[in-house]
């Protein structure tokens, strides 16, 4: 067991730390969530100062070591993380690489690594959120197209996206798990409509997607017709896998922050609360390490991340949880001004236990894949 | 970066796992009680349990902090009783506390394990006082002499891989009987009530892991409080989740799980307990 970089990893970090050093004092600030356009512009140009530098295809290429030492250099750097091209950047893409054709991959990986197309994921239905394979929305082949017809819902980045991932269903006599399949859709195409959904932090961060007899080319199809649902398993192990690394670096800061601000106004002398901190900083600290430990396993099995990602995603929800009930705790009154970005965040962090998988959902999978507890049906 | 045992750890955890699981079988263990197997702890003395980071010049293995805390996990999976950590720690200072043929225990204030079996007691146990111990495997005294001392960060390390083993020993026993009770014509396991109870228990017992094994490798004394924190945890609410999992059959005598609740109580009150814990992480920030 080592916990020691190699000569070559640690040259990797220098040089990424020197250019982040030199390339952050010419970003300007991100614009507010709302603003999408304009947060779209802001992504994709840092995207583009990536791909420029080198760095555009980390979470695809590199070992698992480097996306992790990625992660940590730009966390601490306080580095934008992939913003609007989250889905692009993380599901769709390593997706394309690891299932497209060769034309698929020519045509939209490098648009995505220079920033230049945004992705939305076209997963989640009104009747079909955690429970994915339940999914209705229909597409019926006519010749070189699919026509889809159906609604999508929680979709983030909808607005400003060029392309969606989308599932469909285009066998509705095969067993669930079947009859599924892998589209990329252009979201300007006819019969495409985009509403925004508030949020309960008041912003409009994700949205409704209807689709009335919108006609896709076969040709976007990834995989086979009907395979889409070990497709998505592919996309899905990446989302579970490393994706939440980079933000155990900044809960971390975040926490050094909060210590800070309760030595400063009294809270500090608070036994229970400062106990509470100190509980924090182990859980945070052994999240960090586990991550370590998950990456250093799939590096020794291949690099797709396991079902590891599971017993992360749980813990690490649950926590950043905490850590901003705790700020609560330290902040008092001013927990309760919206103006604040602790505020904001803590609002967001109770999407955390639902977003990819609730959290009865990733139980479920950590006691039937990796405990190997019977199904529940 | 190799954070992974390497193929010589994981066969050290192979041959100690061996050489345990024949060794201390629960009915052996009920049947000694709390008097330590004096055969045993000579045999597990040839074994290197207690020289393993002894130099090869001083007659040990010249191993480091991540193989003692391998080999205490796999003690504290089969609950293996006696003060294993003192005699270990004691090992090269204390005559006989290397091959097995002494029994050393510490009193730095507070509870004392093993006192009256050990052949050697450091510290200062004067005025000790024996307590009826809730853990039917481990005779406790109290000291009623001052506060207890800062404890040696390698005793808190070494604890808290015991805890980390008595945490996979109770959630594989959990999720065994989970598979094979039936109810209402199902196995239990099949509930999603019982599913949880056993993926918190992976949970945990996942993130201790981590932790100590991350401690093991820097030795880092903020991380070793960390490290006994979750396996505390892991421990304590591992052994409770398996005895609720069992329910009726876990409230008795007969089944193991109290015991492993029991000795997982006592090693969080030991070493470093959960407040003195928070409180140096607390500062640490």
């Amino acid at each position: 067991m080592d916990l020691t970089y190699t000569e070559e990893e640690e040259a990797f970090r220098a040089g990424l730390r020197h250019w982040l050093k030199a390339a952050l004092p010419a970003l300007p600030p991100r614009p507010p969530p709302g603003d999408w356009p304009a947060r779209r512009a802001h992504d994709s140009a840092w995207q583009r100062a990536l791909y420029d530098a080198g760095y555009a295809d980390v979470h695809w290429d590199a070992s698992p070591t480097r996306r992790l030492i990625f992660l940590e250099e730009t966390e601490r750097a306080g580095a934008p993380y992939v913003g609007a091209n989250f889905v692009g950047l993380l599901h769709a893409g390593p997706t394309i690489a690891a299932e497209g054709t060769p034309g698929q991959r020519a045509r939209w990986l490098p648009p995505i690594l220079r920033g230049d197309e945004i992705w939305c994921q076209g997963f989640s239905e009104p009747d079909a959120g955690s429970d994915l394979a339940s999914l209705r929305t229909r597409a019926v082949r006519d010749g070189d197209c699919y026509v889809v017809t159906g609604a999508k819902v929680w979709t983030s980045h909808a607005e400003i996206a060029d392309w969606c991932e989308l599932l469909v269903r285009t066998d509705p006599q095969a067993p669930r798990h079947r009859g599924i399949t892998w589209l990329a859709m252009p979201m300007d195409a006819p019969g495409v409509t985009v509403r925004p959904l508030r949020t309960l932090a008041g912003s409009a961060e994700f949205a409704e997607v209807f689709l009335d007899e919108v006609r896709v080319p076969v040709a976007n199809r990834v995989g086979e017709e009907n395979d889409g649902w070990r497709v998505t398993m592919v996309t899905l192990s990446f989302e579970r896998g490393t994706a939440f690394a980079g933000e155990v670096v900044a809960c971390r800061r975040t926490l050094a922050e909060l210590a800070r601000t309760a030595r400063e106004n009294g809270r500090w002398d608070d036994t229970a609360l400062r106990r509470r901190l100190g509980r924090l900083n182990a859980e945070f600290g052994a999240l960090w390490r586990l991550t370590q430990w998950n990456v250093a396993e799939a590096e020794a099995t291949g690099g797709v991340p396991g079902t590891g990602g599971s017993v992360f995603k749980l813990r690490y929800s649950e926590a950043r949880q905490e850590l901003y009930d705790t700020a609560a705790a330290v902040l008092g009154p001013d927990a309760l001004d919206l103006s604040r970005a602790w505020t904001r965040d803590r609002l967001s962090s109770l999407s955390y236990t639902i977003a990819a998988g609730t959290s009865q959902i990733q139980r479920n999978i950590v006691a039937e894949r990796i405990l190997g507890l019977p199904k529940e049906r | 970066m190799r954070f992974q045992p390497t193929e010589d750890q994981r066969a050290l955890r192979r041959g100690v796992r061996e050489l345990l699981e024949a060794r201390c079988g629960r009915d052996v263990l009920r049947a000694r009680g709390a008097r330590i197997d004096r055969a045993l702890w000579r045999e597990l003395g040839r074994a290197g349990f207690f020289s393993l980071r002894l130099p090869e010049a001083e007659g040990g293995a010249g191993l480091g902090l991540p193989e003692a805390a391998l080999v205490f996990e796999e003690a504290g999976r089969v609950l293996l009783p006696g003060p294993l950590v003192a005699t270990h720690l004691a090992a090269g200072a204390v005559p006989g506390a290397a091959d097995g043929t002494a029994v050393v225990t510490r009193a730095d204030g507070g509870l004392v394990p093993w006192l009256e079996e050990a052949d050697v007691v450091l510290g200062d146990a004067s005025g000790a006082v024996p307590v009826t111990s809730v853990d039917p495997l481990t005779p406790l005294h109290r000291v009623p002499s001052g506060p207890p001392g800062e404890p040696e960060p390698a005793a808190v390390l070494l604890t808290a891989a015991e805890q980390l083993g008595s945490a996979g020993r109770t959630l594989a026993t959990a999720v065994r009987y989970a598979k094979e009770r039936e109810q209402f014509g199902r196995p239990i396991g099949a509930f999603q009530a019982v599913k949880h109870l056993c993926a918190g228990m992976l949970v945990r017992t996942e993130l201790a892991r981590a932790a100590v094994y991350a401690a093991a490798v820097t030795a880092d004394p903020v991380e070793i409080a960390g490290a006994k924190l979750l396996a505390d945890e892991a421990a304590v609410q591992g052994a409770r989740d398996c005895l609720q999992v069992h329910g009726g059959m876990g409230f008795t005598w007969e089944a193991e799980v109290h015991l492993h609740l029991k000795r997982a109580w006592v090693r969080a009150e030991l070493g470093l307990p959960a407040a003195r814990a928070e409180e140096a992480l607390a500062a640490a920030l």
